[in-house]
């Protein structure tokens, strides 16, 4: 294996020198974006009332990220790792089981 | 080194043929003059079998440069080739291709830039692209057209390039003449430019991902690596240009110079038009002139060491620009030389020609007039009209 195919582990802290990182801009190693977390990105944090969840999996399908996680019988769960709190699922969710709050409120 | 062929070659025909000889494997192009020629003899020679290659038609530059993209990122050898508005349609793609370092390799036929519209030479084309991150190699005729082609697939491809490379061959002028070629059997140019080697060919045994996003934690990085490359193209250059001497009997320099062991006047230039700067400067120095031309081979990246040895003793240097830049303070060749005297503690005096725009001829008598203009500063110490439009009517 050439030595440019070579990811540095410090290139998913986001602290890899231009000379340690694969030319081109090229990730050479594949589900990487896994181990991006885009959850800092976020100024508004969806909270899912689970009580009023009616576990039609509107929010599942419509996330686009997807941050959502189904679970066993339905139920979903919201990844904060990578939700970058763009709102559609409280948007779309019909039983207005999911409200956006601000972060670090 | 086997015995070497002599053709009577166009500018373009000769790039056709170096092209098929470097046994490229994907074509994409759009015709466009003066260029048409080029793939129009690639599709020629793939249509009758004499190369065995992909000849993808596409419907506009935009697209050609992007398929070229593409294959070059399968690993393949990829040759393009456009002119004037071509390579402008082709601009964002041009950043695209080196940032991704995709090693293609596109025959740029020079011509003006619209409008109003015109198919003759002037270099407003590659200079409209000069910071696009390409390595830009020019040709003074036919055979140099020939010879760069063939060492750009070999500098392109190295692994300490991996950059996209143009040659330049002014339209018409070398594009549409008839010249005496001297071409390589195939089997030297296959020795010299043996298959390419990528560094990271699609493969779907290593799932890769090729131009994602990159933000402000790496966009900077991977420019960094960019600028650092076609740094490090220079010497690649020139080691090639001295291989290629050794195979061709024809070496390459960087620069290339005519007497400028004394020269106290001496004009730069690009192009076909350093053939009639030398002749020229030939007749003065047997009147007793001392004159010298310098000839970029390469512009990106700039040989500033190389160049600027040449300038030791120089007292009026003239630069020599066939495109404008338009409300800056010089051509776009004069700005890199003159950023280049900056920084060294030389002074001569300088002057910047501007010609030849939308093919206005360079004829022997305007070079005489420019060279008398440089003797007559020397004469009087110094410029009185930095910037000369030579072949315009005033």
């Amino acid at each position: 294996m050439k030595e440019i195919f070579k990811m540095p582990e410090s290139a998913f802290k986001g602290k890899a020198t231009w000379k340690e990182i694969p030319i081109g801009g090229i990730i050479p190693e594949p589900a990487t974006s896994l181990r991006y977390k885009t959850g800092s990105w976020r100024a508004l944090r969806p909270v899912l009332d689970e009580k009023k969840c009616v576990r039609c999996l509107t929010c599942w399908v419509y996330c686009p990220e997807p941050a959502i996680e189904r679970l066993e019988g339905d139920a979903v769960r919201i990844n904060y790792d990578y939700c970058k709190g763009c709102g559609i699922c409280a948007n779309s969710c019909p039983v207005k089981a999911i409200t956006m709050v601000e972060e670090g409120a | 080194m086997a015995e070497a062929k002599v053709l009577g070659l166009s500018g373009n025909e000769a790039v056709a043929y170096a092209v098929k000889q470097a046994d490229v494997d994907v074509i994409a192009a759009y015709p466009i003059t003066p260029q048409t020629i080029i793939v129009e003899r690639l599709s020629e020679y793939v249509n009758n079998g004499e190369l065995q290659a992909a000849f993808i038609p596409v419907e506009s530059e935009h697209s050609a440069l992007s398929t070229c993209v593409g294959a070059a990122l399968t690993g393949a050898r990829v040759f393009t080739a456009t002119a004037s508005q071509g390579l402008a349609l082709m601009h964002e793609i041009l950043h695209i291709a080196s940032s991704l370092r995709t090693p293609i390799v596109m025959a740029v036929v020079n011509r003006a830039l619209s409008a109003p519209i015109n198919i003759h030479c002037d270099h407003s084309d590659i200079m409209n692209a000069r910071d696009a991150g390409w390595v830009i190699l020019f040709a003074e005729n036919a055979q140099e057209a020939y010879d760069l082609t063939i060492q750009a697939f070999k500098v392109a491809e190295s692994h300490d390039v991996l950059l996209p490379v143009t040659v330049n061959l002014d339209g018409f002028i070398i594009s549409h003449s008839l010249e005496v070629v001297k071409v390589l059997s195939d089997e030297d140019v296959k020795r010299f430019l043996p298959r390419r080697d990528p560094v990271y060919p699609i493969d779907f045994e290593r799932p890769t991902t090729y131009g994602p996003l990159a933000l402000q934690d790496y966009f900077f990085e991977v420019k960094r690596q960019q600028a650092d490359a076609i740094g490090r193209a220079k010497e690649v250059v020139r080691k090639v240009g001295e291989e290629y001497g050794k195979v061709s009997g024809r070496p390459y320099p960087l620069v290339k110079e005519y007497g400028m062991e004394d020269a106290e006047v001496a004009v730069v230039a690009l192009g076909s038009s350093v053939g009639t700067l030398r002749a020229v400067a030939r007749r003065l120095r047997k009147e007793g002139k001392k004159v010298g031309v310098l000839g970029l081979t390469l512009f990106r990246p700039l040989p500033r060491d190389e160049l600027m040895k040449y300038l030791e003793g120089v007292k009026v240097l003239i630069v020599m620009d066939r495109a404008v830049s338009y409300g800056s303070t010089g051509g776009p060749l004069y700005l890199e030389v003159a950023g280049l005297l900056f920084r060294s503690d030389l002074r001569p005096l300088t002057l910047n020609v501007v010609y030849g725009l939308g093919g206005r001829d360079l004829r022997p008598s305007d070079v005489e007039a420019i060279f008398n203009e440089g003797f007559k500063c020397l004469e009087r110490g110094r410029v009185e009209k930095e910037l000369l439009w030579v072949g315009v009517r005033e």
